[in-house]
């Protein structure tokens, strides 16, 4: 390995400095500051309307489509400024992908949802999308449940089918980042816990950003824990330290449980 | 204290809409039904009833209604006497009291005849010399005789299309020397008395051709039957004008099915008679559904797009609100506003503008600028265009917004994620504002009186003639057929059946096409609604 590959492979992926967001007359969004490294699972963690949605959309721009929201301040991804007007929002896209909190199949079959994302970038040829079809079902651990039945609708498929399936989709267009929110607060626990296991094993060719308000999850699943509370990030770092040594007090306030 | 927990528990309510819903049902379905009864009675070969009275005179026609008199109180009679040329009136009023006896003589006949309505008495004898030789009865010799008639008639019909393709070619002709001298008399003096001496030699054959038209026609008109009515006068009448003959006193029940969907299909097939009390629909029908279909292509993919850039482009500022509140309230202008802006600005402007240009050679007979098919497909069009834009919107904003969010975040553009999800998933609204607004067109008299639509279209707006559709063309439409018959029609009372038979037809029509959209409706909700939870 090369200095050069070492230290690209060492550098954030993500790097937030100095973000603010205001909806309209509300300040989201206070001072962010915050790296995420390659391959390991960040969690944000907080309250409700603490911010850690918004920051995760700010990710790939999502925000774009609240007219009230105005972004200041600078996201690095690999380097280079994602917030900025000239930026390729749509490649950008396909290299940061989203799971969202309720899964949200289209209304066409299992194969064709799979495939959306390479076919609106131009890709017909058969056989590489059969190739990105299974590959992605399989890293989404869903392949056997629905090899059989791919062109079956996708929206008669289980909540957490489902969910795997939108996973599967972001999977599809090779992404470099998987953002996720809160993609199990509407499942089962046995649901839950599937998504869990495959959020652990796609942590090795992903990075992944999750934004969960289930403290335990974050506990389980991630490597770097976030906590922001109000708007403001409270205090980030390695998930254990975290949830035993927190350095803040509102962060022990808050994974022990005295509110939130 | 027992009443209190009654209310609360919203039992009333619920019936009060239970009742609503109810009183709906059956006033559409009584609507229905006494157009049904009314409707499909009127085809129906009635008997033919001889009439005694006690001053010794008689009465043969068939019996319309009986009723109570509002001046003596005494029971009386609707009858239809038939034999206007004779009477002067199809309808006469006649006390019960009056009658001495009634009988259903078997030898009486019905005619219905191409002028001057039906024809109820007896057959006294035909004139079919150089025709056929006389058969066993007279009867059977008419039956005979009119076949033979018929099929002369035919050949007729032949020379009739010779004359009207040659006078379309001489039309055609005088129209291309008009456009030659517009340009330029001297510089086209060779081709102009080239084309004047073709023309000359067309209309020679189609004097020609006229004249043996005349005498085949003439030669037809001899052949006569004699018939006597009830109070014994004599009437001959040409074998040409008789379209049925008919004794309904002796004619089985299957005789009288038979007659029935002779009747039904002449009703879809023919073309009207006798100022449109009898005869067909067809040319109205066609007119209502193209018209309809017209409509459908304009106002569908105008309303869609227009609704598209409403709900995801525009921004949600006061403009947009203002323009959306002005497309509901366009839905809410009388139609007939729409007629005059109609005539005004596609008919006089833009009519009179493709006039003046393309076909200045026609002037001052207007070609587009006068009403026509297109012109009333447009303006319903424009009526119904609000209709499309409420539903694709409403449709579009039911979307969830997850649906929009995952396809963004794919990397998909806003067009993609439109076109591959968004519009798909709102075809079944656009498919209800489709339906309704196909409905509303059917149904719309008062625009189409001032843009296009007649009262006797001589020729459909489609046709062998090249280019086959003919979009200047006035049509007819029934919406108007039930106007114009039931209320403008000189015998209004022979008409009445008509109306009824047309309000039918045009419910069917709007139901059959409904009925499809919603078929197509659902088959697409199908693939788009399975619940996710």
């Amino acid at each position: 390995m090369s200095q050069n590959q070492e230290q690209a492979e060492n550098s954030p992926i993500l790097s937030v400095s100095d973000l603010n967001l205001h909806y309209g007359d509300t300040h989201a969004l206070k001072n962010i500051n915050l790296d995420m490294a390659r391959h390991q699972v960040t969690a944000f963690i907080g309250p409700s309307g603490c911010g850690k949605s918004t920051l995760l959309r700010c990710f790939n721009r999502m925000n774009d489509l609240v007219e009230s929201a105005k972004v200041v301040g600078s996201i690095r991804f690999n380097g280079d400024e994602i917030n900025e007007r000239s930026t390729d929002v749509i490649s950008l896209r396909r290299r940061i992908g989203m799971v969202f909190q309720q899964s949200n199949p289209f209304p066409k079959s299992i194969y064709e949802n799979i495939v959306y994302g390479l076919r609106i970038a131009g890709v017909s040829d058969k056989a590489t999308l059969d190739e990105a079809v299974e590959r992605s079902l399989k890293s989404a651990a869903i392949w056997n449940e629905v090899k059989d039945r791919l062109n079956d609708s996708a929206l008669g498929l289980s909540g957490g089918q489902a969910q795997r399936i939108c996973i599967a989709r972001a999977i599809a267009v090779n992404p470099e980042i998987i953002l996720m929110d809160e993609p199990c607060s509407a499942l089962d626990p046995i649901s839950t816990l599937k998504i869990e296991e495959l959020i652990e094993e796609l942590k090795s060719k992903y990075t992944i950003v999750i934004v969960t308000h289930n403290m335990q999850q974050a506990a389980r699943v991630s490597d770097v824990t976030a906590f922001f509370y109000l708007g403001e990030l409270i205090e980030a770092g390695g998930t254990r330290k975290i949830f035993t040594n927190p350095e803040k007090k509102q962060t022990e306030d808050y994974i022990t449980g005295r509110f939130g | 204290m027992k009443l209190k927990p009654f209310w609360k528990t919203g039992e009333p309510y619920v019936l009060a809409t239970g009742a609503a819903l109810a009183i709906i049902l059956v006033m559409s379905l009584t609507l229905v039904g006494v157009v049904m009864f009314n409707g499909l009675g009127y085809f129906w070969p009635k008997e033919l009833v001889k009439l005694e009275m006690k001053d010794g005179s008689f009465a043969l026609g068939q019996i319309m209604q009986e009723e109570k008199n509002p001046v003596n109180g005494t029971r009386r009679l609707q009858m239809k006497v038939g034999n206007r040329d004779i009477y002067g009136q199809d309808f006469r009023w006649i006390d019960e009291q009056d009658i001495a006896a009634r009988t259903l003589p078997a030898d009486a006949v019905l005619l219905e005849r191409s002028e001057h309505g039906n024809f109820f008495g007896f057959l006294q004898g035909v004139t079919t010399e150089g025709l056929m030789p006389a058969a066993a009865t007279p009867y059977a010799t008419l039956q005979q005789a009119l076949k033979l008639v018929a099929g002369k008639l035919e050949q007729t019909k032949k020379i009739r299309q010779q004359m009207s393709e040659l006078n379309n070619t001489a039309e055609n002709l005088r129209l291309k020397l008009l456009k030659l001298e517009y340009a330029g008399k001297e510089k086209n003096a060779a081709e102009i008395s080239e084309i004047t001496a073709v023309r000359e030699k067309v209309m020679a054959e189609f004097t020609g051709l006229n004249d043996t038209f005349s005498a085949a026609q003439a030669g037809i008109r001899e052949y006569t039957a004699q018939f006597s009515d009830v109070t014994g006068s004599a009437k001959d009448i040409p074998l040409v004008n008789i379209v049925t003959l008919q004794r309904p006193n002796s004619m089985s029940f299957f005789a009288k099915c038979g007659a029935y969907l002779e009747r039904v299909r002449e009703l879809l097939l023919d073309d009207p008679r006798e100022s449109n009390t009898e005869g067909g629909l067809f040319p109205a029908i066609f007119g209502t559904v193209m018209m309809v279909v017209l409509m459908s292509v304009f106002s569908l993919p105008f309303g869609v797009v227009a609704a598209i850039y409403l709900r995801e482009y525009a921004k949600d500022n006061l403009m947009t609100r203002m323009v959306r509140i002005a497309v509901n309230n366009l839905a809410g202008v009388p139609s007939i506003v729409y007629g005059v802006f109609g005539l005004g600005f596609f008919v006089y402007g833009i009519g009179g503008s493709i006039d003046s240009l393309f076909f200045p050679e026609r002037l001052p007979t207007p070609t587009f600028g006068t009403g026509g098919i297109l012109w009333s497909s447009l303006t319903l069009a424009l009526l119904t265009v609000p209709v499309v834009i409420v539903a694709t919107e409403e449709s579009l904003a039911s979307i969830p917004k997850g649906i929009r969010e995952g396809s963004l975040a794919l990397g998909a553009t806003k067009f993609q994620t439109l076109t591959k999800n968004l519009l798909p998933m709102a075809t079944p609204g656009i498919m209800t504002g489709l339906i309704l607004s196909m409905a509303r067109a059917a149904g719309e008299v008062a625009p189409l009186m001032i843009v296009g639509v007649v009262k006797l279209a001589p020729t459909l707006p489609f046709d062998a003639n090249f280019p086959f559709f003919h979009m200047e063309r006035k049509f007819m439409h029934l919406g108007f057929h039930i106007y114009d018959v039931g209320f403008q029609s000189p015998n209004v009372e022979a008409a009445k059946p008509m109306v009824y038979v047309t309000t039918l037809l045009l419910l069917a029509i709007v139901i059959v096409a409904s009925s499809t959209a919603i078929y197509l409706r659902n088959r697409m909700r199908g693939k788009y609604t399975t619940s996710t939870f």
